[in-house]
């Protein structure tokens, strides 16, 4: 079916999709949002503080590398099938990425500028708010994006566990072997991850633009 | 507005882990109005002295009073948005406009947005930079020499009656930093803004300053005008610094007319000199050939190898 040209877009399983599709977004827009509340406070921390920036890329490193697979099986046991335990993974991933970019972004702000902040009267949270965040903005975009792609491609892992998404689609595929389910729900799971990372990307370099 | 006075009694600064103190046990009485610079090489402890005026360094022991105030008797910020800083070039926003870099502070003290656009063009104006054109730009669309005139324009925004400056000419050329020295100069005179100068460099110390404190070891050493300082160096450390002995040097703190004399005989068709030229230019005009030179607008007055050797003497006897 896939060989042939003109059947390939008929044999599109495609009446599930736009829930599939739906039900990924808002697994990846939950574990994004939550990531990347739980990484800001930490990379500002990391940022900020020496003893605490090595130990915590380290174990957020060590998180990173762990197969995906096998965190999900580990998650199952105690947290069950679902949607609980595909956002704890994902959002496990993600910190990482989300994290060294904080960090990265926070530390390039220059010294003398922040000195200057400091010295026109402006408090710490107006120096976070005004100097640290512009300057700061594109590295954490970036690490965003990067994030995102990663979580896009993670969370198809969702579909194994009841938890939908269009991995859902895929593996449903796998298991009639049905060819059009695997075919549409990885060419719509690629799609989104080179979407996402498009949009992204363009919204990154308005902040390059901005903090130059 | 005009400067506040500002005294700094017995303010002593030791970094965490240093051996010795960066700040050892100075005082300084400073008039409103005047322009103190700090000169010493690196590590003296100018800077920090400096900084412990707006709190961006907390002395271990010591006071220090603005008009009489406590530095202390606010917070940090509200003690800081009333005392202009600026630093080198880096120091201006790239995320800002020149317009938005210069409101910062006003905006902080939470001034209406029209009150800030004037204050903003009144400032560019002020630093010789046409509002028009500049308000809208960018950091990186500015020169070095136009970037630290935004510098100096946002420290003055608010309205301050205490300028701090650290070495902020230091990334400039020399062309352009005698120009900014000079608009530095102009702007002292028309505001009476107090300012307080940091820098390394001694022919810039000696032509911006009503006082040079010049300090070693966290110490000063000397605190005088720089026509004293050079005449009168109070340790070999002060003579060694500013190489005291350069008697052109000298020169150039001097005025023609501090030297003048009435000819007896015509000037001639002497050259002519202005009577605020500095005797090291006249000394200049002099050696390209002339026996005297004529000072204009002073009628019969002239100027020779003996006025000014004559003046130079008084100078160091005055001191």
């Amino acid at each position: 079916m896939i060989a042939n040209a003109s059947g390939f877009f008929v044999g599109l399983h495609v009446e599930d999709l736009g829930v599939r599709l739906a039900q990924h977004l808002l697994i990846v827009g939950i574990a994004l949002a939550v990531a990347f509340a739980i990484a800001l406070p930490l990379g500002v921390l990391a940022a900020r503080n020496d003893r605490v920036r090595g130990p915590l890329l380290a174990a957020l490193g060590v998180v990173y590398t762990l197969p995906s697979l096998a965190v999900f099986a580990l998650l199952i046991p105690v947290f069950g099938l679902g949607l609980v335990t595909t956002e704890i993974a994902l959002v496990g991933y993600a910190q990482m990425i989300l994290v060294r970019n904080i960090v990265a972004g926070l530390q390039a702000v220059p010294a003398p500028m922040r000195d200057a902040a400091r010295g026109l009267g402006m408090t710490d949270a107006q120096i976070f708010a005004k100097i640290d965040v512009p300057q700061a903005l594109p590295l954490v975009i970036g690490g965003l994006r990067l994030a995102a792609v990663a979580t896009i491609s993670i969370a198809t892992l969702a579909g194994k566990i009841d938890a939908g998404g269009l991995g859902a689609l895929l593996f449903a595929g796998l298991d009639r072997d049905d060819p059009s389910r695997i075919v549409t729900g990885s060419l719509a799971a690629a799609a989104l991850a080179i979407g996402v990372d498009a949009i992204l990307r363009r919204i990154e370099r308005v902040a390059i633009e901005r903090a130059r | 507005m005009p400067g506040a006075s500002v005294s700094i009694r017995d303010v002593v600064v030791t970094y965490p882990g240093a051996d010795r103190r960066a700040v050892d046990d100075v005082s300084l009485e400073v008039p409103a109005g005047e322009f103190v610079v700090f000169l010493g090489p690196s590590g003296c402890g100018k800077s920090t002295l400096l900084r412990t005026i707006n709190r961006l360094v907390v002395p271990d022991a010591g006071e220090i009073f603005v008009d009489g105030n406590d530095v202390r008797g606010a917070s940090p910020e509200t003690l800081r948005r009333g005392i202009g800083y600026v630093i080198q070039a880096v120091g201006l926003f790239p995320h800002m406009s020149v317009a938005k870099n210069i409101g910062v502070v006003p905006e902080l003290l939470g001034w209406e947005p029209a009150r800030i656009d004037a204050r903003v063009d009144e400032l560019l104006a002020l630093v010789a930079l046409d509002p028009a054109r500049y308000r809208t730009r960018l950091p990186r669309e500015l020169s070095g020499g136009e970037a630290q005139r935004i510098g100096v324009a946002r420290a003055l925004a608010a309205e301050p009656r205490v300028l701090l400056m650290d070495e902020p000419f230091g990334a400039v050329d020399a062309l352009v930093r005698t120009s900014l020295q000079d608009e530095t100069k102009r702007i002292h005179r028309a505001l009476g803004t107090t300012i307080f100068f940091v820098t390394h460099d001694v022919d810039e110390a000696l032509r911006i300053a009503d006082r040079i404190v010049v300090m070693n070891a966290g110490k000063i050493v000397q605190a005088d005008t720089p026509l004293h300082v050079l005449a009168r160096p109070a340790t070999p450390y002060v003579e060694a610094l500013l190489d005291t002995r350069d008697t052109v040097r000298r020169l150039s703190l001097l005025r023609v007319s501090d030297a003048l004399s009435q000819s007896e005989r015509s000037p001639g068709d002497a050259p002519a000199i202005a009577a605020d030229a500095t005797l090291r230019e006249a000394l200049a005009l002099l050696l390209a050939g002339s026996t005297q030179l004529a000072v204009a607008d002073r009628n019969g007055a002239f100027v020779d190898f003996a006025s000014i050797r004559a003046a130079l003497a008084a100078s160091a006897a005055a001191a």
